[in-house]
């Protein structure tokens, strides 16, 4: 049987980059508890046309936690209360009757806000353009037994890749340090003997474009792992470290 | 200079140079015991080292690491508040995993530096300092034994040094494995091993220290109350 439960948001609202932002409370009734938390900010923005006024502005796409693209720091938790999911992924059953939800943007300066909860993650993918890549000499695509690789390298490479670069460690950290996210696309290089031929370059190349773009310094609270969606480990950011360690000391 | 440019670079400074930190406090906490064991034995400790040509040469690089460790705290912090942005969150919660002190460094930080201060003032003013400059003439630099029972006679004394120790346990709690994190020594099996090691150790330490005013502190409570505040 279908459960609702009416709810009060209360939500940050900012009109552009430049103005100030504020809270704005609204009064939910009826939402199920089945539906998930995007689709109940669906209902709100609804309401809120209906009454003539401004939809709240957030980012969503695939809906079923692969993109990368959601994000909201709900209650004090980037993507919600509930632990390795995405915001869209959260569901209504995991609040009560007569909770006041709160909906904030990721808040750093890496990630400066465009409107209402829609913040600009684009550094990222300036991040990755550093060096985030294998270049590949194009030619007849050689066996794919040729390199051997142990299953517990190809694991650790393929955990580190299930980064969506949400950017959820960012809005976890105190620092906003960009680390877990830049060790996470180090690490599933580094540990392939692929990526192996680039990894002082590329580790070199994606810390310079972070530092660049004004995120922290990391301090190993671990907050980023605790919150991330795809449960990235920290010792990603050891390997990150000691890659760009060797490297400098190379140079 | 990559060790003051980049970010892994400004920790990898922040983490030798708490580790250095820590292997003097190891050594520290060592000589201190003597003082429990055999008096004269610690007051042969502080005749060897005194203000000897190496004490002194010890000094300048401990103080050396000791305020790099402490410039780069505030420009690591100061950085950091930066990235953080303009507005802060309304809702702040910890993630079960995060420790206190990982959140707190900086403010545990100036505590232990507040009590080293006083610590500077009890002692090394009166011991290394003393020998050097000769500024009070009717205090023996190298009686140190005299200076403890002196200092942990005093009740307030050892009530700011036993908050200023236990400051210094959460502070290396979370700096001892952070600081091995940071140089890349680290990976899943070494990961709890190192928090692990990093609290035992931690301990370890500051209950040498705590032992040493405590006892100083009960046993002037038996002989001679000599405190002088």
């Amino acid at each position: 049987m279908e459960k609702t439960i009416n709810i009060t948001l209360k939500i940050w609202r900012q009109k552009g980059p430049k103005e100030k932002g504020r809270f704005e409370e609204y009064k939910l009734n009826n939402v199920s508890t089945d539906s998930s938390f995007l689709e109940m900010l669906d209902l709100l923005n609804e309401q809120l046309i209906n009454e003539g006024k401004e939809p709240v502005v957030f980012d969503h796409d695939c809906r079923e936690g692969i993109c990368g693209m959601c994000s909201l720091y709900i209650n004090g938790h980037p993507h919600g209360p509930d632990t390795s999911v995405t915001t869209c992924q959260l569901h209504m059953r995991k609040f009560n009757d007569g909770d006041v939800i709160t909906v904030e943007p990721w808040r750093s300066a890496g990630f400066p806000v465009i409107r209402d909860l829609m913040v600009d993650r684009r550094a990222f993918d300036k991040i990755q353009q550093a060096g985030g890549y294998i270049s590949i000499n194009t030619g007849g695509a050689q066996d794919a037994n040729a390199i051997p690789i142990s299953k517990e390298a190809a694991d650790e490479a393929m955990d580190s890749a299930t980064c969506i670069g949400c950017g959820a460690c960012v809005a976890a950290c105190k620092n906003g340090s960009a680390m877990l996210f830049v060790s996470a696309k180090v690490s599933q290089y580094a540990l392939l003997p692929q990526g192996r031929v680039e990894a002082a370059a590329r580790a070199r190349a994606m810390v310079a474009k972070m530092d660049e773009l004004g995120f922290g310094n990391c301090t190993n609270t671990g907050a980023c792992a605790a919150e991330c969606p795809k449960n990235i480990s920290l010792t990603n950011i050891a390997r990150l470290n000691r890659e760009f360690i060797c490297a400098k000391l190379k140079d | 200079m990559w060790l003051s440019n980049s970010s892994i670079g400004r920790k990898v400074v922040m983490s030798v140079t708490g580790l250095f930190l820590v292997l003097f406090l190891t050594f520290h906490m060592c000589m201190n015991l003597v003082a429990l064991i055999k008096p004269a034995g610690y007051n042969a400790v502080c005749a060897f080292l005194g203000a000897n040509w190496y004490a002194l040469v010890g000094t300048v690089i401990l103080a050396a690491g000791a305020v790099i460790h402490i410039i780069y705290a505030f420009w690591l912090t100061f950085q950091n508040r930066k990235a953080r942005g303009n507005d802060r969150y309304l809702v702040n919660t910890r993630p079960k995993t995060v420790e206190w002190a990982s959140q707190n460094m900086l403010v545990l930080g100036i505590i232990v530096v507040l009590g080293l201060a006083l610590h500077l003032f009890n002692f090394w003013y009166k011991m290394q300092l003393n020998e050097i400059i000769n500024h009070l003439p009717g205090v023996d630099p190298q009686d140190g034994i005299a200076l403890i029972r002196e200092t942990f006679s005093c009740p307030v004394y050892v009530v700011i040094y036993l908050i200023w120790f236990v400051a210094l346990w959460f502070h290396l709690t979370h700096g001892f494995w952070s600081a091995i994190q940071t140089l890349g020594i680290n990976n899943h099996i070494w990961f709890n091993r190192w928090k692990c090691i990093s609290n035992i150790f931690a301990t370890i330490i500051c209950l040498g220290f705590m032992a040493v005013a405590i006892s100083f502190y009960v046993m002037s409570l038996t002989g001679s109350g000599a405190c002088t505040l």
